[in-house]
Order: structure tokens, then C-alpha cells, then sequence
């Protein structure tokens, strides 16, 4: 199966996921400092800010790019919920 | 006496000027003793808006409270008649100045609306209507009222995130929103006419503009080159006596003060800890002990119980890093913890070093607890929590001692990247 890494800036912590994997599902676990609300795309609590890899993550849907929006996202930020690791190098910190 | 009459004959509201061509149309609200839940007013405090005239149009800056509209309805038409309204300025959307602006767009329907361009999306959330007609403006953006103008100035977060200013060069005349405000209502108006506005202008600076400190700095690069000769907020005292001083003292409190007292290459660690029977306590000084290992970490430990909040949140403001130790009691840290920890949101906490331990007897919930707050503070903790069952043995001292010295080798940037599988995630 494709990997990919994922490193969360703030923690200075790298962790290799399978592809497919989301932001969320990793962060939580090893402590980073991406805060989550509703968990489902919809609030923009968990904004982040990607600083390397950023073509190595699911383009942001229809709806997920509205939210942004919503929440006068700089133009490097996803949401950690929705965002899913493709392969290669990933690098996010919270926004 | 004021030189100035706030009512006609009849006893209708009026405008003031400010100037030829400036009038004050706002509101008193004198009875108001809590804003926004957060604030205390000894006073009230009033509702800014003002009317800028041109030879070829009228600009209205900020309005009121929707419940003080009849008052600067009254005082807007003793100095100009709707129809030559031609724009609208809101220099944030805040319901205390917007409160009145659906009702004057109605009776000036030709007004053209400016916004910031990060207003745009609160507009509809605050208007509720999906055609709205505004232009949003940056900085250096300007309007011609003729032989008047609107110069904009994009300043973010002071206090919402659709904050800007307007200056109006042939007046020398800044409208700065909030910033340069407070809750302080005197009908004489001017600062040099009110009574002693000190105290409340400091406290709506350190309850409002205290947590956008960076963004005050940024805002001052821009207001500071103005030639000024009034600054009109839409709260309190219009500021026409010295302007500047009140500009120096918003960079004076804007500007870190511990930090100056610091070669560069320093960093700040703070520990505190509450302590029942001393075991954390003693978790505490091991922490202390391991992280001065570390060159250039300044490192300060306090017990809370020793202490007033209001002081160690300046101090945790001009940190680096923050360490809390606390007990579990009943499932939860102690409120001493929380006291502190609730008392944090008048600051920048973002991107700080956090970590959390503790000593438990049952089942040690507190630590955990408490690092989810600081990450809901936006700290970054980047080392799991550290928790002693009751009496730390010596082998847990040394891990106490081990956990400060990791936390401030992380600090000073010396932690090696870990690389973790995604299969060995609990």
C-alpha cells in the first residue's frame, strides 16, 4: 500500500500512514496542537496551515473550500478533518 | 459647562462638531454596566458614529446599538438630509455599530457601502439578506466626498477580525474603530472636557486589545506616520487634546516588557504547580532541576498558591514555554488550575511550548485535562503528560527530571524529529 508522511510542525513529530489516511485520524493521537470541533468539515476549527506537500493532499471539496472561506482561510490552510494523506511528504502546523 | 448643546430646544438629539465638516451623531448609553458578558463599566459607556461632509457627498462612519437608533436617527438629521448620504463606512461589525444600519440603508437606499475585505462574509451574517450591494476596501484604498476624502487602513483583529480605520487627510481626522476607545460614557465628549477616563481607557485595552498585541504593533506602522490632530473611537471620550500620547501608550502596552531583559538567544520556561501533600510539588522541583540543564532556558518555578492570577498571567504572556503541575482531586485538577488556566484568553498563547504533570492518588484525570486546554489555547505539547501515582519513588524523579529537560531542549529547538508508524498509534 502507498505511504506517505506526515510531520506536524509543532511537535516536531513525523508519523508514516497509509494512503488515505486523514489529518485528523493522526494528529489527536500524537499530541499536536490542531484542534478539532465538529469533526465533520463543517465548522473550521481544525484549520492548519500546510507548509510543505500541499499538492501530496486531497484537493479540498466543494464544500470544504466554502468553509474556508468562510473562515478567511490563508491560501496554504485545509481543514485537518477533511484533508487525506496521498503519498510522498506532508508538513502541517496548526494554522 | 460644555461649549456645545447635545439637545434643541425641543429637546431632540443633535449632532456635535467636531469640525466644520465632522459631526458626532452618536448615542449615550449611561445605564450599561456589562459589555459583551466580559467587561464592567462603572458608567456606561457611549456609541460613536459620525458624519463626514463633502462638497460633492456625505459619508456616515459607524452607526449604533440597534436599542440607541432613535437617538442618532434624530442627531443624523439635524445635520444632513438622507438623500445625500453617499456612502456608508463600517469600520467593524460589531453589533453595537451596525445596530442601526439595516434601517439606514433603507432610508438611504443610494448610500454605497464600504467594508473591510474580511467583513464580507459577516455582512451576510449580520444583515441576513443575500443582496447586499458594499465595495470592500484595503489599505491605501480611497472615497471622494469632493473637497473631503476616506482613506482606509486595514487593521486586523483590533479587536475583530474585520477591523479597519478610516482617516480623513484635509481634517487630519482618524475614525480607528475601537481601537483608541472605552466603555465611558460623559456627555462633555471631548477628553479634555470629561472627567478621568484613565483607568477605563486602560482596562478596554487590556481586556480587548491585550490578546491582538502583534496586531496593535502592525496597526501603530500604519496610524503613526498620520498627521493627527483628533482621533474619534466609537467608544468613550473623543480624543482631540494630544491624540499622540494615547497612541504612544498603546504601543507602550502592546510592546513585550521581559522580553527586554533577555539576550536573544534566551528563552522563558515557566512551572506552576499546586501541590496537596507536596508530591507534585516534588515532581515540580524535579522538572525545575532537569530543564536548567539546559544552556540559555531561563527557567522560573512558582507555586500558585502563592500567588495573585492577574501577575502570572503578565508573566506567562512573555514566556516561552509553560509548564503546569497539578493533583487530581475528585476526577479534576483542583480550580486554582482552571482559575488560571480561564484566565489566559486576554493573551497570545499561540504556538507557546505547553506541558502538563501531576501526581494522583485514584485515577489522575487532571493532567489530561489540562493538556487539552492548552491545546485549546493553541500551546503546542509536544510531550504526553507526565503522571506519578502519590509518592514519586526515586526512579520517577529522575523520569520528572528527564521530562524537564526534554521539554527544554524542545524549547531551545535541540529535540530530535520522532518518526512514528501510523500502525503503532494507540
Amino acid at each position: 500500500m502507498a505511504k506517505a508522511t506526515i510531520t506536524f510542525e509543532d511537535i516536531n513529530v513525523t508519523v508514516t500512514v497509509p494512503a488515505g489516511t486523514r489529518v485528523i485520524e493522526v494528529s489527536e493521537k500524537v499530541g499536536s496542537a490542531i484542534t478539532y470541533g465538529c469533526r465533520e468539515g463543517d465548522c473550521g476549527t481544525c484549520l492548519m496551515k500546510v507548509t510543505d506537500g500541499w499538492n501530496n493532499l486531497t484537493e479540498p471539496s466543494v464544500l470544504e473550500d466554502k468553509v474556508l472561506r468562510d473562515n478567511m482561510a490563508g491560501k496554504h490552510n485545509r481543514l485537518a478533518c477533511q484533508a487525506q494523506a496521498l503519498g510522498g511528504k506532508i508538513c502541517v502546523k496548526p494554522a | 459647562m460644555s461649549a456645545f448643546a447635545l439637545e434643541n430646544t425641543e429637546g431632540k438629539p443633535v449632532a456635535v462638531a467636531l469640525s466644520e465638516r465632522v459631526h458626532w451623531v452618536g448615542a449615550f448609553d449611561p445605564d450599561l454596566r456589562t459589555f459583551d458578558i466580559i467587561l464592567k463599566t462603572a458608567n456606561g459607556t457611549s456609541y460613536n458614529a459620525y458624519v463626514v461632509r463633502g462638497n460633492a457627498g456625505v459619508a456616515i462612519i459607524d452607526t449604533v446599538k440597534e436599542e440607541f437608533a432613535d437617538e442618532f436617527f434624530a442627531r443624523l438629521e439635524s445635520i444632513a438630509d438622507y438623500s445625500e448620504i453617499t456612502v456608508i463606512v463600517l469600520n467593524h461589525l460589531e453589533p453595537d455599530h451596525t445596530g442601526a444600519l439595516p434601517e439606514l440603508m433603507k432610508r438611504a437606499p443610494q448610500a454605497q457601502l464600504y467594508i473591510s475585505q474580511k467583513a464580507q462574509s459577516m455582512l451576510k451574517g449580520l444583515l441576513k439578506q443575500d443582496e447586499i450591494s458594499f465595495i470592500p476596501v484595503l489599505t491605501g484604498d480611497t472615497v471622494s466626498l469632493g473637497d473631503r476624502s476616506l482613506y482606509f487602513l486595514h487593521t486586523p483583529y483590533l479587536h475583530w477580525p474585520d477591523t479597519q480605520c478610516t482617516y480623513v487627510p484635509e481634517e487630519k481626522t482618524l475614525f480607528s474603530g475601537d481601537v483608541f476607545g472605552c466603555h465611558f460614557c460623559d456627555k462633555r465628549l471631548f477628553n479634555n472636557e470629561t472627567g478621568d477616563f484613565r483607568f477605563s481607557f486602560e482596562y478596554y485595552y487590556a481586556h480587548i486589545m491585550r490578546p491582538f498585541k502583534e496586531y496593535v504593533l502592525r496597526a501603530l506602522e500604519l496610524i503613526e506616520p498620520l498627521p493627527l490632530k483628533l482621533i474619534a473611537p466609537t467608544h468613550g471620550p473623543i480624543l482631540r487634546d494630544r491624540p499622540e500620547r494615547y497612541i504612544q501608550r498603546y504601543r507602550q502596552l502592546s510592546s513585550p516588557g521581559l522580553h527586554s531583559e533577555l539576550s536573544p538567544n534566551q528563552k522563558t520556561l515557566l512551572i506552576f504547580y499546586i501541590s496537596s501533600y507536596g508530591n507534585t510539588r516534588r515532581m515540580a522541583e524535579a522538572i525545575y532541576k532537569g530543564a536548567m540543564q539546559v544552556q540559555d532556558v531561563r527557567v522560573s518555578l512558582y507555586d500558585l498558591e502563592g500567588g495573585e492570577v492577574s501577575p502570572f498571567v503578565d508573566l506567562i504572556e512573555d514566556a516561552d514555554g509553560l509548564i503546569l503541575g497539578t493533583p487530581t482531586i475528585n476526577g479534576d485538577a483542583p480550580k486554582p488550575i482552571w482559575d488560571l488556566l480561564s484566565s489566559l484568553t486576554v493573551v497570545n498563547l499561540k504556538s507557546k511550548l505547553g506541558g502538563v504533570f501531576g501526581s494522583y492518588g485514584w485515577t489522575g484525570e487532571g493532567v489530561r485535562l489540562v493538556e487539552d486546554r492548552l491545546r485549546g489555547l493553541k500551546l503546542r505539547v509536544p510531550i504526553p503528560g507526565l503522571r506519578v501515582k502519590l509518592i514519586p519513588t526515586v526512579d520517577e524523579i529522575m523520569e520528572c527530571e528527564a521530562f524537564g529537560l526534554e521539554l527544554a531542549q524542545e524549547l531551545m529547538g535541540l529535540r530530535e524529529n520522532k518518526i512514528i508508524n501510523f500502525a503503532d498509534l494507540a
